[in-house]
């Protein structure tokens, strides 16, 4: 992007990586990210499905949290840090398995969602009463500010700013990645692993999870500033591994009908109308504890009065975000919040948010796109199936 | 005649009475690839500057202006079919349309090879 100055914005470790492999910066979340390499978007995308793909996602927070309460290790150390994380977001966090990562959100006093994020568990026993946070980048100011605010005398937040994040997508993600860290194969879905990599003496603390935002099988390895590059660089070597940018990740986390915080879910919608109530605890929608737990019992009961809901265009023209949706006879009953073209769905694909009597699949509205209706109809989501490896 | 260039990036060219038009190739390049295509009906009338057609690609949609006020006599239904194609040859077989000028002087005022050059060298 000519123009403008890159000075300003942050970089992570892999910004001279980044540039030698010709990639096209842009800014985002203040972070001079790639958006996409030479290979373009749709190359990109279809490579991450196909075999796998290397995604820089350093600019997301990370952070260790520490229980004040009960000493690492001990007895309870786990029940103590999970009950300060639950009055905060509705997640089952004290059930959660030991080496079990959590999909979950934090929530405003009105029950909107402040982020979106991922909280994981240590397996070892020594570590219990530690956290492991994942937050988005736009919201780790706030979020960080939030949780010391409100839970500063419960918890140690440890930011981790020595720490990038490099993910790695896609079905040969797993062969990939054994190769440099054996055992992370044999994890499955939603599970964290603390490995030493490179696997010699003095090698550095690398938090392996299997998850992802691709809809794709695939890792996240949180590894020391120190060897983000390193690694980056072993994972490039292997012959199914080619670099993606942020643009091709738009594409892929929108065909797998993932939400982007800001966009999708916002301090307005409530996890309910954002179709994430898998985001609520079973136990917790019970017992509330949270903030906004009046309007999400009260939505898990009644119903949202509007709905997060997959869209086709009838087509071949995407509908974008902010395009207002139609019903049939003209009147407006909702906006697409993100949209665009899905290449492995090999035709346009969004997702928005519409009153919640328009919300059943099949449902035909239209989508106004340059003043004109775009015939729609509501569809399931993911648009591509999730291939996430279970075991 | 040689090409000529506006500054949104179409390029136009003589043939016959009338003037193709399609998007620049650096144009494309920035675009990246391209996934829609929605082009005039034969027969509209556009004046210089009109939205025209529209281009999209997998992160962004853009307008095509018309670089000169016109009728269009003949659109390229094989890029609205394959739009890709405009990432492989924006400046030959992937044209938009022809327009058959009502004011041909208007071309005077845009950019040659050399001076569309350095106007997208810096942009």
């Amino acid at each position: 992007m000519p123009n403008q100055d890159y000075n300003e914005l942050k970089k992570t470790p892999l910004y001279d990586l980044h540039l030698s492999l010709g990639a096209k910066m842009v800014e985002f979340a203040g972070y001079a990210m790639p958006v996409q390499y030479p290979a373009g978007i749709l190359k990109e995308h279809l490579h991450t499905r196909e075999k796998a793909g290397l995604f820089d996602v350093s600019h997301m927070g990370q952070a260790f949290l520490h229980s004040l309460e009960v000493e690492r290790g001990a007895p309870g150390a786990h029940e103590a840090i999970a009950a300060a994380l639950e009055t905060l977001m509705p997640g089952e966090i004290s059930k959660l398995k030991k080496g079990a990562a959590r999909y979950t959100v934090l929530l405003s006093e009105a029950g909107g969602v402040l982020d979106d994020l991922m909280v994981s568990r240590p397996l070892r026993d020594d570590l219990q009463g530690m956290m492991f946070l994942v937050v988005n980048a736009a919201r780790k100011k706030e979020d960080f500010a939030l949780i010391q605010q409100k839970l500063g005398d419960r918890v140690r937040l440890d930011i981790a700013h020595d720490r990038a994040l490099l993910a790695v997508q896609g079905p040969k993600a797993a062969a990939v990645v054994s190769r440099l860290i054996p055992g992370a194969a044999e994890q499955t879905f939603m599970t964290m692993r603390g490995y030493s990599w490179p696997a010699v003496d003095n090698g550095a603390y690398v938090v392996v999870s299997r998850l992802g935002y691709t809809g794709e099988d695939g890792f996240e390895i949180s590894v020391p500033n120190s060897h983000a590059e390193l690694l980056a660089k072993a994972l490039l070597a292997a012959p199914e591994v080619e670099p993606v940018g942020l643009g091709a990740r738009d594409s892929l986390r929108l065909e797998a009908g993932l939400c982007l915080y800001g966009h999708d879910l916002t301090p307005e919608t409530s996890p309910i109308e954002g179709n994430i109530a898998f985001a609520v605890g079973k136990r917790r929608r019970e017992e509330g504890g949270f903030p906004g737990a009046e309007r999400i019992q009260r939505e898990l009961i009644e119903g949202p009065k509007r709905l997060r809901i997959g869209l086709k265009p009838e087509g071949r023209a995407p509908a974008r975000e902010g395009a207002e949706i139609q019903s049939v006879d003209g009147q407006k009953i909702g906006e697409v919040t993100s949209g665009g073209f899905g290449p492995s769905a090999g035709a346009p694909v969004a997702m928005g948010y519409v009153e919640a009597g328009f919300s059943k699949t099949g449902t035909q509205v239209n989508l106004i796109v340059r003043g004109k209706p775009l015939p729609a109809i509501v569809a399931d989501m993911p648009f591509v199936p999730h291939r996430y490896y279970r075991g | 005649m040689t090409v000529k260039y506006t500054e949104d990036h179409e390029w136009v060219k003589a043939e016959g009475d009338a003037y193709v038009i399609g998007v620049s190739k650096h144009a494309a390049e920035q675009l990246g690839d391209v996934v829609f295509v929605e082009l005039p009906e034969v027969g509209k009338t556009f004046a210089k500057g009109d939205e025209m057609a529209v281009v999209e690609s997998v992160k962004a949609a853009s307008d095509v202006y018309a670089p000169i006020s016109g009728d269009i006599v003949e659109v390229n239904s094989a890029i609205v079919d394959e739009p890709a194609k405009v990432n492989e040859d924006p400046q030959g077989a992937a044209w938009f349309v022809k327009i058959k000028p009502s004011n041909p002087s208007e071309l005077d005022a845009l950019m040659d090879e050399g001076a569309y050059k350095d106007f997208a060298g810096n942009s």
